[in-house]
């Protein structure tokens, strides 16, 4: 029986709930994960892959925080794959299929290892608030009442979660695993508006049952690429997997059959995503098309259960489980396919993110932080990226520090927050990399240079991280002050057969980068560059491509910045006297280091900052 | 998101002097703001019927008659504001204005800044930034041509163009983010061949409307007419003959002008500056020299300058770009070939140059070319938008592509005052189908 007292209490074991407890428990704050079943921690719910364009920055952002996603997706690995290769490093992603027991494993292995991480399995009933409106603690079923100071819910789908099969409807947040009904309510009790929304998953095939050989392979790359920093090389032995694509018979079948799915029915009422549409959707919505792709994943490793199951990515689907089959059995390589689980699609709670500070603290219940699912989002990526930093500010809050917030500017988790937070959601948020306006400057490969000092500040980044990458970090910073000095003569390129322009200027490792080649390539004029690894010449080879980009972003960034974010100095009685007496409490409560942080306080309008801009001169 | 406009203050209620400053019959005094009722009623007594014009007496807070006044109530958001506003219509003296505006005022209310109301009426979305800044050049409008350039604005032709480049420039956005953020679709590269020649016809349309819009920006702000010459040719007697009235100092002295004398013209409805200068000649006298420095100068900024010569010369210069050569003094012999002959004494030819000149103002400000943009800063937009739209033409990397497509929609919504990102979005989901 664990102590009935923590400094942070995590309900939910998926991807949000173990970065926040992770994260928390890596900070030093005494931490209880609260989840229905220990042996689903780390469950791919949906579909066995990892990353993508978009969703791989954030992997490597909450790698870059010390978080699990990244390191626990490359112990996985079975197939990865770089997207997009053929374009810019800023929009290249890696993707990840995983296997299933491998992933759980790894997760269970990292949470293990987190220092201050206690696992118990239970349910989570209602909070405890004390008379301020404050979150105290949470009532759990076999436990009874345990106090914390800070409370992290990340209960994925579970949260009033009904799954849908054809007209049938049964209450579950997955498939075999109960809903959370009372702590919904216990939320709603509390005055948090709770919406509806809905996803889906496609039906799980058997394996053998799939005529493999006739269809087209998708191999994946012949050396993985790692999604965390940590990773040295991938061991991992490769799957393979398969494309094939629905027919006109599919479609004919489908609509045929709309009558039987519950979004056309209109027993599901919530929103879907536009951008993960089931078959159903896909087929109403563009009756131009005569064929969807669909993309044959193994679930596992050969030999193994999960291997045994394969994931056919592109036809999810409410449609009863007899029309599932006969669906499948249209498209070629699945004409006499099994089901070994029914595909079906999930009705969930939600809480709109407005309600949230982009610290993902509830506006209206201190103590209380939000994660993942329940915020609006989807995607295993997004809600690891919430976790982190909803733990971190979770344990933070529990020591009485001020919260760390991540803006637009430093990396695509801003971007997220702050799309949730101040705009909210009417359909599940997905980040795709065209929701960032600082692009170029928000890449994979540098992730780790632009948080992990973020990571140390707050104290939620081990040692050997730290000591790694302070390690990187200065080899990026002198290798790249290196390749500005101009040493080699335009007539030394030329007589190795590389043409410049002959002005007898000498040529910096910048410039030669410009001429359109590789590092590789320019190795004999700067012999230093073959003690680098290849993270740093690609740190140089990116600072080359996008040279006269990021030095605009940077002007812009610094101009928007400007004035909201230079750091207010200390706020003196004056200044607290000068202010109303909402935003005086704001102020004093939250201490904003800058005018952006403060203008996010309830209370502060652009009068109030105003006032604190004069009284600080700015 | 990429933000709309900053909002301000919009808790105050605000008042200004809307007519005139200076004395006229009845000096209009517009309020704007939550407290509009309150304060009106407590001026008026009680709070008038909207919309309609009610005779009141407006008395002050300690009881006092302050005036006898028009009061028309317009309770938001039907208002030009969008909030509750009010006109009081007061007997035009300025101790009248000054007693009201005191009880204004007590009442809490601010003077307004400049531009405020419209600036209300944009945040509330009555008007578009574009109508707002429209309202701003009817109200300093001068001539008929700027008059119409103005409403041209004001009933949103501007806005439709914008409205309908910056689909496009979506559209086309949209199509280069759906290539970047799902690689694995196969989504057709017929919609992206086709994105790619829109942006080409988008440049040239761009170029286009900004070589149009420096003519439309000459007829707002008015040209700039200088007469340049040696001392002596009859430079002030020209421009008062223009003028109509002795602008100029005319003396038989060579070297009488010194500082740029200007006169206010219009021709064919476009608004001129004629400018007279110090005559050009080599000179040891201080001042006389400075006089000539700000000739030349005045001269480089012109949009026209005017050449004149008089008759003693047998041969007249070669016109510049952009200058009219003019001989003054026919009375006293034939101009040389090639000048335009006048005697700025006797009036002979002045009808000629005047026509000249209305023809040259209107090939530099062609009111009538396509929507012209006449702001500085939707020229600035309009030319960064262009710069970007280039680049992306020339680019072949994907993400600097739609890097700098997102940079002249930006630009186009700088004009605007409005971008969304969700719009793009918007546009990928409704065009692919995408997904897994």
């Amino acid at each position: 029986m664990p102590a009935k007292y923590f400094d942070v209490i995590v309900v939910g074991g998926g991807h949000a709930g173990c970065e926040a407890a992770a994260a928390a428990g890596r900070m030093g704050a005494a931490t209880l994960l609260v989840t229905h079943r220990l042996d689903r921690i780390g469950e791919l719910s949906c579909n066995p892959s990892i990353g993508g364009i978009g969703k791989s920055h954030l992997v490597r952002e909450v790698d870059a925080l010390d978080g699990l996603i990244g390191r626990a997706a490359d112990a996985a690995c079975i197939h990865s794959k770089v997207l997009n290769r053929s374009k810019g490093p800023a929009v290249r992603g890696t993707r990840v299929q995983a296997d299933r027991a491998l992933y759980r494993q790894a997760i269970r292995r990292l949470l293990d290892n987190t220092p201050n991480v206690t696992l118990s399995a239970d349910e989570a009933v209602s909070l405890i608030t004390d008379g301020k409106g404050h979150v105290v603690g949470l009532n759990t079923r076999d436990q009874g009442a345990v106090r914390c100071r800070s409370l992290v819910i990340a209960t994925g789908t579970f949260l009033r979660g009904a799954i849908h099969v054809g007209r049938q409807q049964i209450s579950a947040g997955r498939v075999g695993e109960n809903a959370s009904i009372s702590l919904a309510e216990s939320l709603a009790q509390l005055g948090v508006e709770l919406g509806r929304l809905k996803t889906g998953t496609p039906p799980r095939l058997a394996r053998d049952s799939i005529a493999w050989g006739s269809l087209r392979p998708d191999l994946g790359d012949p050396t993985a690429t790692p999604l965390s920093f940590m990773t040295g090389a991938l061991a991992q032995s490769q799957v393979e997997c398969r494309i094939t694509a629905t027919t006109h018979a599919t479609h004919a079948l489908v609509e045929a059959n709309l009558k039987h799915t519950g979004r056309f029915v209109g027993t599901i009422t919530g929103q879907g995503p536009r951008y993960c549409p089931s078959i159903e959707d896909k087929i109403v919505r563009f009756p131009g098309r005569d064929r969807h792709q669909i993309f044959l994943e193994p679930e596992g490793l050969p030999g193994t259960p999960d291997g045994q199951s394969v994931y056919p990515n592109g036809i999810s689907t409410s449609l009863p489980e007899h029309l599932q089959l006969a669906m499948l059995h249209t498209i070629p390589g699945l004409e006499s396919a099994k089901i070994t689980r029914p595909g079906y699609a999930v009705e969930y709670d939600f809480v709109q993110p407005t309600s949230l500070h982009p610290s993902l603290e509830v506006r209206a219940l201190p103590g209380l932080f939000l994660a993942g699912q329940i915020n609006g989002t989807t995607g295993y990526e997004e809600a690891a990226a919430q976790g982190v930093i909803a733990g971190v500010n979770a344990a933070l809050s529990a020591s009485s520090r001020p919260t760390i917030l991540l803006d637009r500017i430093s990396s695509y988790i801003g971007v997220m927050i702050d799309d949730l937070t101040r705009c909210g959601i009417t359909e599940p948020y997905r980040m795709f990399t065209s929701r960032a306006e600082y692009r170029l400057s928000l890449r994979c490969d540098n992730a780790d240079l632009r948080l992990t000092p973020r990571g140390f500040q707050v104290g939620c980044v081990d040692s050997r991280r730290a000591a790694l990458f302070l390690t990187f970090q200065e080899e990026v910073s002198s290798s790249l002050n290196l390749a500005k000095i101009p040493t080699v003569l335009p007539s030394t390129l030329q007589s190795n057969d590389i043409f410049c322009k002959q002005d007898g200027v000498k040529r910096s490792l910048l410039d030669c980068l410009a001429l359109g080649q590789g590092a590789l390539v320019f190795q004999q004029f700067f012999p230093w560059l073959s003690s680098l690894s290849g993270a740093v010449v690609t740190q140089i080879e990116v600072e080359a491509a996008y040279r006269g980009y990021l030095t605009r972003q940077e002007a812009e960034q610094r101009q928007l910045r400007g004035v909201m974010h230079v750091e207010l100095p200390e706020i003196t009685q004056t200044i607290l006297q000068s202010l109303s007496s909402e935003a005086r409490s704001a102020v004093e409560t939250y201490r904003p280091t800058t005018l952006a942080e403060a203008a996010r306080l309830e209370g502060i309008d652009s009068a109030e900052l105003r006032t604190l801009a004069r009284q600080h001169k700015l | 998101m990429i933000g709309g406009l900053a909002s301000g203050p919009a808790g105050d209620t605000i008042f200004a002097l809307a007519s005139g400053a200076g004395r006229g019959a009845i000096s209009v005094v517009r309020l704007s703001g939550p407290a509009c009722s309150a304060i009106v009623a407590d001026l008026a007594g009680t709070l008038p019927a909207a919309r309609r014009a009610s005779l009141r007496r407006l008395r002050g807070a300690d009881g006092e008659t302050l005036d006898q006044a028009l009061v028309i109530w317009m309770p938001g958001p039907n208002s030009y504001t969008g909030e509750d506003s009010a006109e009081l219509h007061l007997h035009g003296g300025r101790a009248v204005v000054d007693a009201v505006s005191d009880a204004l005022l007590q009442a809490s209310a601010r003077p307004a800044d400049p531009g405020e109301f419209s600036r209300r009426a944009v945040l509330n979305q009555r008007m578009t930034l574009l109508q707002a800044e429209a309202a701003a050049d009817l109200v300093a409008a001068e001539t008929k041509l700027q008059r119409i350039q103005a409403l041209r604005l004001a009933d949103g032709e501007h806005g439709r163009l914008l409205h309908d480049w910056t689909n496009r420039l979506t559209r086309c956005l949209a199509v280069q983010e759906a290539m970047i953020d799902f690689p694995e679709e196969n989504l057709s590269p017929v919609e992206e061949d086709a994105a790619c020649t829109d942006l080409k016809l988008l440049l040239s349309e761009l170029r286009k409307h900004r070589l149009a819009s420096t003519k439309g920006q000459r007829l707002r702000d008015g040209l700039t007419f200088v007469i340049i010459g040696a001392p002596n040719v009859g430079k002030s007697s020209l421009i008062n003959a223009l003028a109509g009235r002795e602008a100029a100092i005319v003396s038989a002295t060579p070297g009488t002008t010194r500082d740029p004398v200007t006169v206010q013209l219009e021709f064919s409805g476009i608004p001129v500056t004629l400018v007279d200068t110090a005559g050009l000649r080599e000179t040891h006298d201080v001042i006389e020299a400075e006089g000539v420095r700000r000739a030349l100068d005045a001269a480089s900024r012109a949009d026209l300058t005017l050449l004149l010569i008089d008759t003693s010369v047998k041969t007249a210069p070669p016109a510049q770009v952009g200058q009219l050569v003019i001989a003054n003094k026919v009375d006293l012999g034939p101009p040389p070939h090639g000048a335009i002959g006048v005697s700025a004494t006797t009036g002979v030819g002045m009808i000629e140059l005047r026509q000249c000149l209305a023809e040259a103002a209107t090939n530099l400000a062609n009111p009538e070319a396509s929507t012209a943009f006449t702001r500085a800063r939707h020229l600035a937009a309009l030319r960064d938008a262009e710069a970007a739209l280039c680049c992306a033409v020339s680019l072949t990397q994907a993400e600097l592509q739609a890097e700098e497509t997102r940079r002249a929609l930006l630009a186009i919504g700088r004009i605007t005052g409005f971008v969304d990102n969700e719009a793009v979005l918007d546009v990928i989901f409704s065009s692919f189908c995408i997904g897994k």
